[in-house]
């Protein structure tokens, strides 16, 4: 059964293979014409391509998964945790003998559109080619020519340590048979050209739905679409980009929305954790034009009801006492930024009345964000962000869950309680 | 559902209504996050010791925010904070609490036989040429209050503090800094019994008032103390 299974896959990916070498062959026809070019010009358009390169790059934020902590850029060696083990991500600088120096167009093209390493391993999608494959070859052209130019770092990483049995390439090679559907973006030509920029940069460079959708056991992201999920192996959960309980942007201004995006807070929220990484290394850096793409994609998503739904308690004795205690815990340590009616200081605190942050059903990032505090990102639009203290060192379990089931239910807010069991959980959540 | 979203813009109305939140555009407000920890006095929290901040040297206060963000020196609260905040912003929060000036708390009584204590002023005086340290006076300045802008001083900190650090640089890399640094070497260098003592007389010293860090580093110090001087920028 098993081994007819991974045959099966075998023959897809041969199929997957052939279908490749066909999309690959224009482009290669494309660059022999271009090779005619007079030399002054080349000079020129190389200049210009490794500066889209470089931008784009950081659209996609590669630096951020191929950067260890601290660590060179680009040079690799930074931990991702999974169910199915750590990856290690590789060294992407043209060192010839540790990095991608040796590598071609091609071969880059192979990694970003097909998954594959420059041997013909099949990658894992932990390196998020699943998104990457909707990039053009333009692009991850100019994407290559910009790590190029880079210079090179000789730094060996240790291995990635994958848990038996993904460790067997043949589960992988048939996760990819059924999961994995590589295609370049093809414009909706029913709508406008922002709109399917927009959609280019949200599916593919962003990434955006290699957090926000539901991973299955297998890892993968079905046909859902940024639909929320948690993330695989920590303690965030990233919204629903599509509902107007959780993030869906449907009903806010766009200004708000690109504010967001590329200064980490808007009036009515701030980012934080993974987001607030993501803002950071890579949403700033958009130009108005992407923003503003990318805004009005995310606004014109359709309504989808989120995963969980919300059910907010029924108010019993008991629950009035718990939200009492949790008042004053609020009056003591949160009114003096978040005010007594929960009003904030947009742009500075955000506020929590009608904050979806605040009201998601899953309550793991407000739990975080009582225990371990935070500031948003420092960007080029708010350079000297506010801070929120941790409390992990201040407040027990109960005593969390007391106040954040308070504010999910004061002020015209309505949602579940949160309980001393769910803060115990997060406590230990290390990323 | 209609219900629940019509509910929120409600919500929107109110929290409206109440005047926002009068925030000062200030440092002090802008740090309140470090201020339930590092207090105006040094004490004993639920999970650590939470060592003074204020009136150290800038450059030591920025190059300690970078290792917690980096992960070269490790305490998890500090590092989540701090994970994205800007080099430049960690310059001003240091700058800020460089200058700010703190009462120290009282000398700790500490019991120190008098061969501990002639052990402990022996090395602080004169090192121990011998194993190449030298004195501790050198680098953290005659009244051993620091020299700006990298190296702190060394009174008003509690023995448990002092303890914890040089355990920290016997057990290398991660917990402090990039080692190996001029400080690393030398405390690698010494026994527990010397940090013990060293440690305990420190604590038990009061701090001299109206003293700050010293000005300048002696040559031969400061070549040996290079690495921390010029750090390469991280992302
Ligand atoms: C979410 C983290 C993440 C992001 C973002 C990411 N990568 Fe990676 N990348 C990885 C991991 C992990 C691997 C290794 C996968 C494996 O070994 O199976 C990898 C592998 C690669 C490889 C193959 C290297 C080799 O030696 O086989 C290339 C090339 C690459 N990435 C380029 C990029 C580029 C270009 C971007 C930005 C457009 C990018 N990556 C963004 C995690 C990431
Ligand atoms: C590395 C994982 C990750 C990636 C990639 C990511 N997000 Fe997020 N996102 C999160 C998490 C976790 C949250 C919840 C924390 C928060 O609210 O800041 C979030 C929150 C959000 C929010 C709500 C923020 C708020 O405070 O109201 C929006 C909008 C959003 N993401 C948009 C995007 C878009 C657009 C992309 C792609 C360009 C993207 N995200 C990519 C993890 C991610
Ligand atoms: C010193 C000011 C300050 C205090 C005190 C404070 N907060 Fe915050 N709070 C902030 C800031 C700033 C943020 C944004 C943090 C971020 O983006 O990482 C925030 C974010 C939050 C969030 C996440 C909101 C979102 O948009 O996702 C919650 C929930 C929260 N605070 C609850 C509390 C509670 C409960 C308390 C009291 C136990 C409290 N805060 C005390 C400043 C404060
Ligand atoms: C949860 C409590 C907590 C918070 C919040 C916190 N710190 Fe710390 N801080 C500590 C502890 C504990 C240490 C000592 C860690 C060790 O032993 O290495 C420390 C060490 C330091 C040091 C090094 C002191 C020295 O003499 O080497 C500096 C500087 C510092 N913190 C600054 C800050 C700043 C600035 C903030 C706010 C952005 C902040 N801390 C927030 C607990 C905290
Ligand atoms: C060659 C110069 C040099 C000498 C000599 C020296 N130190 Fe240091 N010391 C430093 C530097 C530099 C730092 C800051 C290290 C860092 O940035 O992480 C430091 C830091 C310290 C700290 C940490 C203070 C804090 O607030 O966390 C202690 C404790 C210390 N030294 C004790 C000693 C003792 C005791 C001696 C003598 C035995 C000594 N040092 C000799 C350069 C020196």
């Amino acid at each position: 059964m098993k081994r007819a299974l991974i045959a099966a896959s075998i023959a897809c990916l041969t199929a997957m293979g052939l279908s490749f070498e066909l999309i690959g062959a224009p482009s290669a026809e494309k660059g022999a014409a271009a090779k005619k070019e007079v030399t002054a010009e080349k000079a020129v358009s190389s200049a210009q391509r490794q500066s889209r390169g470089a931008y784009l790059a950081q659209a996609g934020n590669c630096m951020g998964c191929h950067t260890a902590q601290g660590g060179r850029l680009y040079a690799g060696g930074r931990s991702l945790s999974t169910p199915f083990g750590t990856f290690v991500t590789p060294n992407i600088t043209p060192d010839k003998a540790t990095g991608i120096g040796h590598w071609t167009e091609q071969d880059f093209w192979k990694a970003l559109h097909e998954g594959k390493s420059r041997d013909g391993r099949p990658l894992y999608p932990s390196f998020p080619y699943t998104e990457y494959t909707k990039i053009t070859r333009e692009d991850s052209d100019a994407i290559f020519a910009h790590l190029q130019t880079l210079a090179p770092v000789a730094q060996h990483n240790p291995p990635s340590k994958i848990n038996f049995p993904y460790n067997f390439q043949p589960l992988l090679s048939l996760w990819r048979a059924i999961y994995f559907k590589p295609g370049v973006y093809q414009p909706d030509t029913a709508k406008s050209h922002e709109w399917n920029r927009g959609a280019y940069l949200v599916q593919g460079l962003g990434h955006c739905n290699a957090c926000h959708a539901q991973r299955n056991p297998l890892g993968a992201v079905g046909d859902d679409t940024l639909g929320g999920g948690q993330i695989m192996g920590s303690n965030w959960y990233a919204p629903s980009l599509t509902s107007s309980q959780e993030a869906g942007s449907a009903g806010w201004p766009i200004e708000e929305i690109t504010q967001l995006l590329t200064t980490g807070i808007s009036p009515q929220s701030a980012t934080s954790g993974p987001m607030a990484d993501v803002v950071r290394q890579s949403l700033q850096h958009l130009s108005k034009e992407d923003a503003l793409a990318m805004a009005n994609y995310l606004k014109s998503l359709p309504e989808t009801s989120p995963r969980v739904r919300a059910a907010a308690p029924v108010v019993t004795g008991q629950v009035k006492n718990w939200f009492q205690r949790g008042a004053k815990l609020y009056e003591k340590h949160c009114q003096d930024c978040h005010g007594d009616s929960g009003q904030g200081a947009p742009g500075i605190y955000p506020p929590l009345a009608g904050n979806r942050g605040v009201t998601m059903t899953p309550p793991v990032n407000a739990v975080r964000s009582v225990l371990n505090g935070g500031y948003p990102p420092s960007t080029a639009g708010n350079p000297r962000p506010y801070g929120m203290p941790p409390f992990a060192q201040v407040l027990r379990d109960d005593e969390v869950a007391q106040v954040l089931s308070y504010i999910r239910n004061a002020w015209g807010n309505h949602a579940s309680l949160v309980t001393t069991d769910q803060v115990d959980r997060s406590r230990e959540g290390s990323h | 559902m209609a219900f629940m979203f019509s509910a929120g813009f409600a919500v929107a109305g109110v929290a409206i209504a109440a005047a926002p939140v009068d925030v000062p555009d200030t440092m002090a407000e802008r740090v309140k996050a470090c201020v339930v920890c590092h207090g105006p006095e040094d004490r004993m929290g639920r999970d650590a010791y939470y060592p003074r901040i204020a009136g150290k040297p800038e450059g030591y206060i920025f190059n300690q925010l970078r290792n917690f963000r980096d992960g070269r020196r490790y305490y998890r609260p500090m590092t989540l904070l701090l994970a994205n905040v800007s080099d430049r912003y960690l310059l001003e929060m240091a700058a800020y609490f460089s200058a700010l000036e703190q009462p120290y708390p009282p000398p700790e009584r500490t019991a120190l036989s008098s061969n501990e204590s002639k052990l402990a002023q022996k090395l602080i005086n004169q090192g121990d040429p011998s194993r190449k340290i030298p004195a501790c006076v050198e680098c953290h300045g005659k009244a051993l209050m620091g020299t700006a802008p990298f190296i702190p001083g060394l009174l008003g900190l509690p023995r448990v503090y002092l303890i914890a650090q040089f355990g920290a640089w016997r057990s290398g890399g991660l917990l402090r800094g990039q080692t190996p640094d001029c400080m690393s070497e030398i405390a690698k260098e010494l026994t527990t019994d010397e940090t013990n003592a060293i440690a305990a007389w420190l604590a038990a010293q009061s701090v001299p008032e109206k003293t700050g860090a010293a000005a300048n580093l002696p040559v031969e110090m400061a070549r040996r103390c290079e690495s921390l001087f010029h750090r390469n920028d991280a992302p």
